[in-house]
């Protein structure tokens, strides 16, 4: 509040966003359900649901630059958004640790499965069941993990290094390499979006079924939605950019975005290395 | 923006208190509000209101558990327009105590604890005048609010034989997955989405507000054990909460989308899901009791006139408790078929556990030790904790020991360790916290010949209702049917009056309120005296609307003390 207060802390009004945020999450997963379901107005309810999700996230966000460009961030303002961030990374990596948990689970304790024709068959107690706990199932074939999950590797890393160019520009006081850095690293995120997609579409093995379908496509899947994420996020700084935001010492924004990217490239890292190359190693390659 | 910026530049010229005390308009303050302790009252409305609905279902339960044999449930189904059959009795005995168990943990002690005593006593305490992100905080609290909706519209819709969700506070696979068909589960799982993705965004505002808002001079060393509590507790949220999301996600795959995480026909496991779970679980008793372990600290040190003993170890008893929470989680899994090692290595680890805790009893009890001890009502209710907490740590050691718990697990000597330190334990430390901080909070006394009275006739209740399970529990009586041999009847007879007995004591509870609203007297800023040191008693009860606008300094006056005493403010 103007006048009284006498300390860097961000004292902030009424705001209508959290209660429109979480009313419109309830909405969401209401929809999900009457959709899963088939019930009537799944669709309808979903969508409301979205587009109030992505109203709140628009506002709220907004205001928050708003408030940024204002100069209401203080130092200490600035280090909790720092904090916040970081911890709301190790949160998220929590949510992937239970993933892998099921993959290893998966992978390391087989259950005695063949895969005949697409058809997924778990003969535990019939003749030959020792000889059928291998991961993946008999019957699997798997993507190379030396094709293009090795190209979308190289692609993130890539990615990693064009933010950090973007990083140094911007300290330096050099708007273009900003924009240019910010420009690559969007592209090669949509890049690594469209190449997974395709994959997706290309695989040898359905979604769901067996371990294998589900615990391999929900862990990539959490992680390309993360991506996605992510890229939106870096072409908000993108957009923030070209308005002229951002000062060599005060940009916050845009290093959240840089540790969020990180943050997933290092989960793809996990992810190939102990879904794709250690997950895959002795199935038949596609 | 720019109106709001203006109305406040009206009142720049006036005086700082006015100031501090301007209050938006009903709709903004209560369904908008970005202020910490609106937010937290926010959370204690909400917690009294679930815990009624939760008390009230157990009701239930404990009604149709007087006498062996069906007779209550039939009668619910039938009012809520079923046949009755004997499945959709049994159903509905599931759904009940699924929505008792998600309510209480979810619902009631979580939002009562963290949201509604955390926010309103960390800032204070640490001389912040807020939490680090003001506008988060209100999205947690919505969260939780649209979880509960998300509960109660399940409770609607086809779960199985009935409508509702009958699959244990645990929800655990298979019976959450094909065992039980229609929308209710779906809703239910929802519902622990929302309220965890609220406390995980709670988490992060405590842990940033707690690290970066301390006043001038508070060091972590010299923070109020309340908030050391409420930090270790942000951190186990933090790190658990994700792994549960996670875990029920793939419920929700394996219901709707064909995935077989814990189906054994595509070589998915079951046990699978109850480590997730219990990876989060475990962790999640803990994020019960710690708050409630934070409030007795300072209740014990207020009312002993001594600062608490051995603070150090206090607060580091806690983090301990904390880390070893996460290595821990198969003891409720003794019986899944672990092998031998597996389970040695978990009683061990469970029973280091007892550890820490021991080091708080046993400092509370020093703490007490020696000093001038006033019985007022909250040093009544963290007595009744002490004791009652003390019950259920040593039943847990008992359970933490996998051999004797093949005997006991799922009996009701469960049913009876976990309600001595949640329903004993942490309800009692909210009690305890409730009438420290009433008068600070509403501005207004309370009785304390009610909340004494109210204290008495909850400890008759509670014990009546949970001692003889530990009875029924060594007699083999299984947790989670409606029904029973005649052979257990007496004990469950006397547990159900019991519960009428208890019934007595929240009705004294709610009189209480609203004796203090009408008559209770206005109390001064440190109305408990020269024990209670922290810094939400250097502020007017209730505190100005906007609190420490000049940050309080600490002083360091004697080296090596945990007492805080405000400095005045300058300016
Ligand atoms: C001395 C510390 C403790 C030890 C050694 C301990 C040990 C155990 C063990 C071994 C079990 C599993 C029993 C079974 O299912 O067969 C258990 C269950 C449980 N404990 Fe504790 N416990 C301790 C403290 C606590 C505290 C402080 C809380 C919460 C405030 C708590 C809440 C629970 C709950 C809710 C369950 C049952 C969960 C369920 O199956 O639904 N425990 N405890
Ligand atoms: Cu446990």
């Amino acid at each position: 509040m103007a006048g009284a207060k006498n300390h860097d802390y961000h004292i902030l009004d009424p705001d209508i966003w959290p209660l429109v945020g979480a009313l419109s999450g309830l909405t969401f997963t209401s929809g999900m359900v009457l959709f899963m379901h088939e019930m009537t107005g799944g669709h309808l309810v979903l969508g409301l649901g979205l587009a109030g999700l992505i109203a709140a996230f628009f506002g709220w966000f907004s205001k928050v630059v708003n408030e940024a460009q204002r100069g209401d961030h203080t130092p200490v303002v600035q280090l909790h958004m720092r904090y916040g961030m970081i911890l709301f990374i190790a949160s998220e990596v929590m949510f992937f640790v239970g993933w892998f948990w099921s993959w290893f689970d998966f992978a390391l304790f087989p259950a005695p499965l063949e895969v005949v024709d697409g058809v997924t068959f778990n003969r535990l107690g019939q003749d030959g069941a020792a000889a059928l706990q291998q991961f993946p199932a008999k019957g699997i074939e798997v993507l190379d993990a030396f094709d293009l999950p090795l190209l979308n590797t190289l692609i993130l890393l890539c990615s990693g290094t064009t933010v950090t160019w973007a990083h140094h520009s911007l300290i330096h006081g050099d708007r273009e390499g900003l924009k240019k850095g910010l420009w690559l690293t969007v592209l090669l995120g949509a890049l690594f979006t469209c190449i997974q997609a395709y994959e997706y579409g290309h695989a040898p093995f359905a979604f769901g079924q067996n371990t294998y379908g589900s615990a391999f496509y929900m862990a990539t899947g959490f992680h390309g939605f993360h991506v996605l994420v992510g890229t939106i996020f870096l072409i908000v700084c993108l957009v923030r950019a070209y308005k002229g935001h951002f000062t060599p010492k005060q940009h916050f924004g845009f290093e959240a975005a840089a540790w969020y990217w990180h943050f997933v490239d290092v989960v793809w890292l996990f992810l190939f290395v102990v879904v794709y190359v250690w997950g895959g190693w002795g199935a038949p390659i596609h | 923006m720019a109106t709001t910026a203006e109305g406040f530049d009206a009142h720049h010229e006036d005086h700082a208190h006015h100031d501090a005390d301007h209050k938006p308009g009903f709709f903004a303050r209560w369904f908008m509000s970005t202020n910490h302790k609106d937010i937290g009252t926010l959370y204690l409305i909400f917690a009294i209101i679930a815990g009624v609905i939760g008390g009230g279902i157990s009701g239930l339960m404990r009604w149709e558990l007087a006498e062996p044999g069906l007779q209550v449930m039939g009668q619910v189904v039938e009012f809520l327009g079923g046949e009755g059959t004997f499945d959709q009795q049994g159903h509905m005995w599931n759904v009940l105590i699924t929505a008792h168990g998600l309510i209480m943990v979810f619902f009631m002690v979580m939002p009562a604890m963290i949201g509604g005593f955390g926010n309103w006593f960390v800032p204070l305490m640490i001389g912040a005048p807020d939490m680090a992100f003001p506008r988060m905080n209100n999205i947690s609290f919505w969260l939780t609010v649209a979880g509960f909706l998300s509960l109660m519209f399940s409770a609607f819709v086809p779960g199985g034989v009935g409508p509702g969700a009958g699959v244990g506070w645990t929800v655990y696979a298979p019976l959450s997955t094909y065992g039980a068909q229609g929308p209710a589960v779906d809703f239910a799982i929802f519902s622990l989405h929302l309220a965890g993705a609220g406390s995980i965004l709670g988490a992060t505002n405590f842990i940033t507000t707690i690290f970066n808002m301390r006043a001038p001079g508070m060091t972590l060393h010299k923070m109020p054990l309340f908030v050391w509590s409420v930090l270790v507790t942000a951190f186990l949220l933090l790190l658990a909460l994700p792994v549960l999301a996670a875990a029920i996600t793939m419920l929700l795959t394996d219901r709707n989308f064909g995935t077989t995480f814990f189906d054994p026909a595509g070589g998915g496991d079951p046990i699978l899901y109850q480590h997730l779970f219990w990876f989060f679980g475990h962790p999640e008793v803990y994020i019960m009791i710690l708050p409630g372990f934070g409030m007795i600290s300072q209740i014990v040190a207020t009312f002993s006139r001594k600062p608490v003993f051995g603070y150090l170890g206090m607060a580091y008893a806690m983090v301990a408790i904390g880390v070893v929470g996460f290595i821990v989680w198969a003891h409720h899994m003794y019986t899944v078929g672990l092998d031998v090692n597996t389970k040695m290595y978990f009683t061990a680890a469970t029973m280091v556990i007892a550890v820490p805790t021991g080091i708080k009893i046993f400092s509370w009890i020093a703490t007490m030790w020696g000093g001038s001890i006033e019985f007022k009502s909250p040093m009544v209710w963290a007595l009744g904790f002490i004791f009652l907490f003390t019950v259920g740590g040593v039943t847990g050691v008992v359970l933490a020991n996998g051999g004797v718990d093949d005997n006991l697990h799922d009996t009701y000597y469960v049913v009876a360790h976990f309600h001595y330190v949640l329903s004993l334990g942490a309800v009692t430390a909210m009690f305890a916290g409730w009438y420290y901080w009433f008068p600070k909070m509403f501005g207004r006394w309370h009785s304390e010949f009610l909340a004494h009275l109210q204290f008495w006739i909850f400890f008759v209740g509670v014990n009546m209702i949970f001692f003889p399970m530990h009875f029924l529990g060594l007699q083999g009586m299984a947790r989670r049917y409606p029904d029973y041999t005649p052979a257990f009847e007496q004990w469950n007879h006397i547990a159900s009056l019991g519960y009428v007995v208890t019934l007595v004591s929240v009705a004294v509870f709610f009189i209480n309120i609203v004796y203090a609203f009408v008559a209770g007297r206005k109390p001064e800023g440190n109305y408990w005296g020269e024990g209670a040191t922290t810094l939400e008693w250097s502020l007017s009860s209730p505190p100005p609307f906007h609190q420490f606008e000049t940050l309080p300094v600490i002083q360091d006056h004697h080296s090596s003390d945990d007492h805080i005493s405000p400095a005045p403010a300058k300016g």
